[in-house]
């Protein structure tokens, strides 16, 4: 096969070695060289490709947690308060208002043509419409017979209109429970907070689960987002990934033109942990160059904004009850110490310093039973972890991914009711963990937020709330730092970090391609920086082919 | 339709939800009961019950089936009620972290379903010791908290001192549930099921109520049965027999006229009482009928339309040696005019 030549505008390598080139040479899908032209020439016939001439190079974009439902919502209408780009390249300017959200529900409406057909929405955060709640009433204006659902932004909670409660006989007086709020006329209000009660409603309206999980659409549009991001690995974090949806997932992202590496984790939940570590091995060994299964996920505590994250002392500053455990000590316990005797990896979901407390205490017995070089068990989201955890990650061999995004989203309810400002100036505490030796990545969580590794990186870099206050101005850390997080950090807790990450001889051909030069744009640009699409394996995909 | 009732049975890891889940299974007599577990590898059906497997299903001797929800417990209820045959009863064990309560609210939301007790067991031995856990001690309060029936489980492994102080503990913590001691899961099926403790299934023919002499309160489940090796008040040999049921007092009442039923219900609240179900129809002084149903020390009322012929009838019941029936009696006997029955 014959070596092309990439010159391009600028080339960020993160090898420190060679941080700055103008070139970079390819073949069969990886990279033998980046240098100047006259070092890469060395390695003999080529030819020079100079369409990226003007670009700028990163090394491809890892988003370390994210979903696939982020790819199987867009067949819904968006409806969020921000902006948010589809897989199609077009951006959905954000909804200010719940009546700009049912004008815009109306407006799809009228589009539908089979009566039958389900209207569903889905990004509304209610959040930054102060104490006015979407009830039935507003989502009867989109249609009084047709049903119409609209999924809150954390997917946590739906506001239906009557069509849909009378769809699931819940139209009527008498239901009583904590996540169905009744109005003045003791019947549901539509909203309906927490699996359980949307499940019975959301079955009838289309708002289907296992469709949500990822499906073969899903794939699809989930990796046309992530060219359009920057992103050559996503991971999705995670799945029940079911026996029957393996050879789906390994055709589709097996065929010559998918752009995307995705990183599928295995949930532990619904079989025993001996049972789910044998799957992950067996799943590892199903793995492709751009199907990467074996890794487990494990999820300690629930969230922080929906005060069901557990935390220690002090608690939530509004003073609501502690939250929930997910999964049991003894279960986290037993499954940490099979991982490390099997070899296989862990992620833990903890966003309650409780629950990191939880995971490093069972690590360190796991550790002491099962000495493991190189685990790289990593906390994923470890949202109010204070500064002495950082340092047991770091005493004990952890990653961490932080949720850099959630002070953009959540940032002022976090000062204002679920932690408090002294908490929420700490919260994903991106510098401390950099300070303390922790291996760093910083995430989307898409679908929960937007899958954008850059506007993540701008996140971290300035830790602006969206109303503009800045939260913990010291756990700031620099672009080149952000930088590191969403490519080589992100890597390193996927244990990719040797074929990804950085541009040099060896790896996998997979840049971001720019057309702004990031480190130009600064600590303010960085979220403006335009994306002209990525090289995956020596394949180029533009972002505005599709 | 009728409601399937469905009994919420939660408690901390080790506590002994599956050997009572077991249990259950062993003295369903003829009753079709599902159980939706969180996962197969966690409830532990004993071999000989399970006579086939069918993905998410285990088909289970005697026509029970044990179902696994995973991370799906609604898509899991709301199949109940369309199952055929339709299940008599519904046991959900619950993950050892979860909240039994939670679990029942949800579901009231299947129609269908009728949420009949939370039912939580406490290991004798460790409970205390959990309680008082840095990461799951309030779990562990929150789940006695709301608990109708605490079984208290492993009794044998207790001093009797340590399980006196056990129980007045356990008055504080569990201030709603009736406590019913138990080794090895084995406790009465009357204690835990309310219909049976009506008396209402007799499907299989072997009602096994001694119908003894009910003015003195026994029917027939006395130290005799148990040093017989009886296993379960309703003589169901279970597989094995290895299970000593514990045992239980009941009391039928008549009552001669109206009552007021109001009072009467939360009379029968107290604790004294040691009462883990009561069950019947009362009139009430303004001439209305009422259904009385209770379980730990909640009772309920609720309308009942076909008014009965006389003043009305109680059963209640309770774990033997907590059964005060003095005092239930006289509980009774403040309420109205009547006196204790034959049972039939």
């Amino acid at each position: 096969m014959s070596i092309t030549i990439y010159p391009a505008r600028r080339i960020l390598t993160m090898n420190p070695a060679r941080p700055e080139v103008t070139h970079v040479a390819v073949r069969d899908g990886r990279i033998v060289g980046a240098g100047a032209l006259d070092e890469l020439a060395g390695w003999g016939t080529h030819t020079v490709d100079d369409r990226f001439a003007d670009k700028v190079l990163m090394p491809g974009l890892v988003e370390g947690h994210s979903h696939l439902m982020e790819g199987a919502l867009w067949r819904f209408v968006y409806v969020g308060y921000h902006d948010r780009m589809d897989p199609d390249g077009r951006v959905w300017p954000g909804a200010k208002s719940i009546d700009a959200t049912v004008a815009r529900l109306a407006d799809e409406e009228k589009k539908l043509a089979d009566p039958a057909q389900p209207l569903i929405g889905w990004g509304f955060d209610p959040i930054y419409f102060g104490a006015q709640r979407c009830t039935r009433a507003h989502l009867d204006r989109v249609s009084a017979t047709r049903t119409v659902a609209v999924a809150h932004a954390s997917l946590h909670i739906l506001n239906v209109n009557s069509a849909s409660l009378k769809a699931a006989d819940w139209l009527r007086a008498g239901i009583e429970h904590p996540g169905i709020p009744l109005g003045a006329d003791g019947l549901p209000t539509g909203e309906l907070k927490g699996p359980e009660a949307m499940t019975p409603v959301g079955d009838r309206v289309g708002f289907d689960r296992s469709m949500l999980a990822g499906d073969e659409q899903a794939l699809r549009l989930f990796a046309r987002l992530c060219v359009r991001k920057g992103v050559t690995t996503a991971t999705d974090l995670a799945s029940p990934l079911p026996e029957q949806a393996l050879p789906m997932m390994r055709s589709v992202t097996s065929e010559p033109d998918y752009p995307t590496r995705i990183v599928s984790l295995l949930r532990l939940l619904g079989q025993p942990v001996p049972q789910s570590i044998e799957r992950a091995v067996g799943l590892r060994a199903m793995s492709t160059d751009r199907l990467r299964l074996g890794i487990i996920k494990i999820v300690a505590d629930g969230s922080i904004q929906g005060f069901s994250a557990r935390l220690r002392f002090p608690g939530y500053y509004n003073g609501a009850p502690n939250g929930l455990w997910y999964t049991a000590p003894e279960q986290m316990q037993l499954a940490y110490e099979l991982a490390l005797a099997n070899d296989v990896q862990i992620h833990t979901h903890t966003n309650g310093d409780e629950a990191t407390a939880l995971a490093l205490d069972c690590l360190e017995r796991a550790l002491r039973k099962h000495p493991s070089p190189d685990h790289r068990f990593t906390l994923q989201h470890c949202q109010l972890a204070d500064a002495a955890q950082f340092r047991r990650m770091k005493s004990l061999g952890m990653c961490v991914n932080l949720f850099a995004n959630h002070h953009f989203y959540w940032g002022d309810a976090h000062y204002a009711m679920t932690v408090g400002p002294e908490r929420a100036e700490r919260m994903n505490a991106c510098r401390t963990a950099l300070d303390s030796g922790v291996p760093l990545a910083i995430h989307s969580d898409a679908p929960v937020t937007p899958l954008g590794p850059l506007f993540t990186a701008w996140c971290a870099v300035n830790r602006l709330t969206s109303a503009g206050r800045q939260l913990g101005a010291h756990e700031r850390i620099s672009v080149h730092d952000a930088l590191r997080a969403i490519t080589l950090g992100a890597a390193y807790t996927l244990k990719l970090d040797g074929e990804i990450g950085s541009i040099e001889a060896g790896k996998r051909a997979d840049f971001a391609v720019l057309e702004d030069d990031p480190i130009a744009a600064g600590a303010d640009g960085l979220k403006d920086v335009r994306i002209w699409g990525v090289v995956q394996g020596g394949r180029v995909f533009a972002a505005g082919a599709h | 339709m009728r409601a399937i009732p469905v009994s919420v049975l939660g408690g901390y890891l080790g506590a002994g939800k599956t050997t009572l889940v077991n249990h259950v299974l062993r003295c369903a007599g003829g009753r079709r009961i599902a159980v939706l577990v969180n996962d197969f590898g966690d409830v532990g059906i004993d071999a000989d019950l399970i006579e086939s497997r069918d993905g998410d299903v285990i088909n289970l001797a005697g026509g029970c089936i044990c179902c696994s929800y995973g991370s799906d417990l609604m898509a899991a209820l709301m199949r109940l009620p369309q199952m055929e045959p339709t299940p008599d009863r519904v046991l959900i064990e619950t993950s050892g972290v979860a909240l039994p309560r939670s679990v029942a609210r949800t579901t009231t939301l299947v129609s269908g379903l009728a949420v009949d007790a939370v039912l939580v067991v406490a290991d004798a031995e460790t409970v205390r010791e959990q309680a008082a856990d840095r990461y799951v001690g309030d779990t562990v309060l929150a789940q006695l908290r709301e608990a109708d029936l605490v079984l208290l489980n492993k009794i044998d492994l207790c001093a009797d001192e340590d399980l006196a102080q056990l129980h007045r503990w356990l008055r504080e913590t569990a201030p709603r549930a009736a406590v019913i001691d138990s080794e090895r899961g084995a406790v009465a099926i009357e204690l835990l099921f309310a219909d049976d403790a009506t008396g209402r299934d007799e499907r299989d023919g072997r009602d096994e109520r001694d119908g003894r002499d009910g003015r003195d309160g026994r029917d027939g489940r006395d130290g005799r049965d148990e040093r017989d090796g009886r296993t379960g008040t309703r003589r169901i040999a279970p597989l094995g027999g290895h299970h000593a049921a514990a045992v239980f007092d009941s009391l039928g009442w008549r009552f001669a006229g109206p009552v007021d039923a109001r009072a009467l219900a939360m009379a029968l609240e107290s604790a004294e009482l040691g009462l883990a179900r009561v069950k019947g129809f009362v009139n009430d002084r303004d001439g209305r009928c009422w259904l009385l149903q209770g379980v730990g020390r909640r009772v309920e009322l609720s309308p009942w339309n076909a008014p009965p012929t006389d003043g009305g009838r109680l059963l209640c019941i309770g774990a033997r040696g907590r059964f005060d029936r003095g005092a239930v009696v006289a509980t009774l006997e403040r309420a109205g005019a009547g006196g204790p029955e034959r049972q039939a």
